[in-house]
């Protein structure tokens, strides 16, 4: 402010010429605290309706066990809605992706029961890894092939991805008749989790270590790089008081996931001491969520293509005349969102040991829900990749819930539903009243 | 058309020459065969009534939609605008009258959109980004202070400051402003003609379009005028009256060939 040269003569004395005025209400407390409002929303929302269900349901929910499993089941809806934001708020649609999730599963599940083993063997070391990278491979392709014809040739995306939905399952089918591909790889296997698809207790909590590391490392960087220019910088109170948070989530997580113990039979199978407790520890498909969901929020934030694609969102036009290259960002897009249908597939098929045609029949609609139960919004620009994260998991959470609780199906899907609905609502109404 | 030139600018190179460009839409000549040309250092006001084909004159030139036919020098070189990046790549800013601001993104970032400041990993360095913008906001408009909410939150004249931040940031030869005052206050609207004067002096040319035919008596060196998708002609702002400029923006008559009765008609 003192390099001040041209200066207005009604500019009012402040008293604070940075920024808004003290905090009043908690609203205001939060901003200045540089807070997500809407995502400490959801984390308060989780939490209501954990508590609510483990009262409802006797005690069963908030138990390690469940909350394990809650965490493995959230992953393939999780993985792929990361990719879903970008593709909403690009003012896309990708109704495809349960589709081409049963087609790249089905070639996923057909490279390492039936052709990889004509060629190296039943089980090499390698054969999770070619399965692996076929399926990202061919996903990303496909996403691109589906997101060239709507970026290039302007169909619109509910259009082409509709016949993707059609087109993919056919070919699911016709790769194999029909038939489930049975067993998978045992390497690859582990993908899904399982009693033996986990890292154990000690490499959870070394993960859990480094998550703290890398929460406090980014904060200080922050911290470093705004003070370098003389920004104002959150209170330090409030930034201790986040870094504290976070890690005290983070391994508060860690060790409520670590209460859950291989069955005894297993245990004494691997060659534990009779009476002795062995943590499974976090899952992979849990850790692959984790990871994608950094990477992802990482490219959403960071860097120039996550910018564009927002940016396209907010305005298609201003983006045009920015000068970014519009259809090539669209059809990355998609190509992201394909590449991360061949990793939620490769989970699927990992966890169910098998690939069906039937794979992922529905998840579309799953995928598109947890971007928006996280705030993406449908007009566009709007939504953020933790939030769909998220999203599945309060969706997994109501599911899960209700299971416990007994719930037959068509009550879940009512309430799913109704959710969907009142939890867009909500975020309608805040919407407007904020602006 | 260029025949009213100043003898001092005549001699020199015109930065900007459009020459015969056309444009349709359909079967609507939008622009049909209009020559303008601006120089250094100059502000040559585009008027005209609703329709007149100012914008999409203007939008050839920044490469927003590019002309059917025509030709185009900058510095007397020919050169091909077929994209918003080949105009700024050639030192062409635009503020556009809709502003094209991306609105869920905040000041910063529509300043630097597509151009965006990164770090040695490619990273974008929001930091820098928001320094540069605060120091530009502190010389155009020093009661700005939104640099982290999405710009729609902003009102319209703060939206104004950031377009015309970003045209100004990146050393523009050539400067394109379409009603750059039309969201503005009094206050507000005089400093933007104070930034406009003070660009002028830097040696900047600048095309200005403005329905206020006051705005761009108070600015232009010369004015052009259209009616129709076509050019009536151009005129130095010290040659005619206000009436003068209005006869040609409704009758599409030169000062010449206007009579005390057209002049007594506009009243």
């Amino acid at each position: 402010m003192a390099e001040t040269e041209i200066t207005t003569t009604e500019r009012e004395p402040e008293a604070q010429p940075e920024d808004e005025p003290r905090p009043r209400s908690f609203r205001e407390m939060l901003r200045s605290a540089e807070i997500d409002g809407r995502l400490a929303g959801m984390l308060i929302a989780l939490a209501i309706i954990w508590v609510g269900f483990h009262f409802l349901s006797g005690g069963t929910f908030f138990t390690p066990r469940n909350l394990w499993n809650l965490s493995v089941q959230t992953s393939v809806v999780a993985i792929m809605a990361t990719g879903m934001v970008l593709i909403i708020v690009e003012r896309h649609i990708d109704l495809s992706v349960g589709a081409l999730m049963a087609a790249v599963g089905m070639v996923m599940g057909l490279l390492q029961n039936d052709w990889l083993p004509r060629a190296i063997g039943f089980d090499h070391p390698w054969t999770w890894v070619i399965s692996l990278v076929a399926g990202l491979v061919l996903g990303a392709l496909i996403g691109g092939f589906q997101g060239g014809i709507i970026a290039y040739l302007g169909v619109p995306s509910f259009i082409v991805t509709l016949g993707g939905f059609l087109v993919w399952r056919g070919v699911a089918w016709w790769l194999a008749s029909g038939q489930t591909i049975a067993p998978m790889d045992s390497n690859f296997r582990l993908l899904g989790g399982g009693a033996e698809g986990t890292i154990g207790g000690t490499w959870s909590w070394i993960v859990g270590g480094l998550a703290c590391v890398g929460i406090v490392a980014l904060q200080v960087m922050k911290r470093r790089q705004r003070a370098k220019y003389g920004f104002r910088l959150r209170p330090f109170w409030v930034e201790i008081a986040l870094g504290v948070f976070a890690c005290a989530a983070v391994l508060g997580a860690v060790a409520f996931l670590n209460r859950y113990y291989l069955p005894p039979l297993l245990a004494e199978q691997r060659g534990a001491p009779p009476g002795a407790q062995i943590s499974l520890g976090l899952a992979f498909p849990v850790l692959i969520t984790l990871a994608v969901t950094v990477l992802m929020t990482f490219l959403a934030t960071r860097r120039r293509f996550g910018r564009y694609v927002y940016a396209i969102g907010g305005n298609p036009e201003a983006a045009e005349l920015a000068g970014i290259k519009t259809k090539r960002t669209v059809l990355r897009t998609f190509m992201l969102m394909g590449a991360l249908v061949g990793l939620a597939g490769a989970v699927q098929i990992a966890r169910l040991n098998a690939a069906v045609s039937s794979l992922g029949t529905g998840m579309e609609l799953s995928v598109i829900a947890a971007a928006v139960i996280g705030g993406t919004s449908f007009s566009g620009g709007i939504g953020t990749i933790p939030g769909a994260v998220l999203g599945a998991l309060v969706m997994q959470s109501l599911v899960s819930g209700m299971v416990l609780m007994g719930v037959e199906a068509p009550l879940q899907d009512i309430v799913v539903g109704a959710v969907l609905v009142a939890a867009v609502t909500l975020d309608t109404i805040i919407r407007r009243r904020a602006t | 058309m260029t025949a009213t030139v100043p003898v001092e600018t005549a001699r020199r190179t015109p930065l900007v020459e459009l020459r015969d460009i056309r444009v349709a839409f359909g079967g609507v000549h939008a622009v049909d065969g209009v020559t303008v040309d601006l120089y250094p250092g100059e502000i040559v006001g585009l008027v005209g009534g609703n329709g007149a084909g100012k914008t999409t004159l203007i939008r050839t030139l920044s490469g927003a939609h590019p002309a059917d036919s025509g030709r185009v020098f900058i510095g007397g070189e020919e050169v091909t605008i077929d994209t918003p990046r080949a105009a700024k790549d050639l030192g062409i800013e635009t503020i556009y009258q809709t502003l094209a601001l991306a609105d869920n993104i905040d000041a910063p970032g529509n300043m630097f959109l597509g151009r965006e400041v990164t770090t040695r990993f490619g990273n974008l360095d929001s930091t820098a980004m928001e320094d540069a913008t605060r120091k530009l906001m502190n010389r155009l408009n020093p009661k700005f202070q939104a640099f982290v909410t999405p710009v729609n939150s902003l009102s319209g004249g703060q939206r104004q400051s950031v377009a015309i931040a970003r045209a100004v940031h990146f050393n523009a030869r050539i400067l394109i402003m379409d009603e750059p005052t039309a969201a503005l206050g009094p206050a507000e609207t005089r400093q933007v003609r104070d930034l406009i004067k003070q660009l002028r002096a830097e040696g900047i040319g600048i095309f200005l379009i403005s329905h206020d035919i006051h705005d761009v008596f108070d600015l232009a060196d010369r004015i052009s005028v259209m009616l129709q998708g076509k050019l009536v002609g151009t005129v130095n702002k010290d040659d005619v009256t206000v009436d003068q400029v209005l006869a040609m923006i409704i009758m599409g008559k030169k000062p010449g060939e206007v009579t005390q009765s057209d002049i007594a008609g506009l009243h």
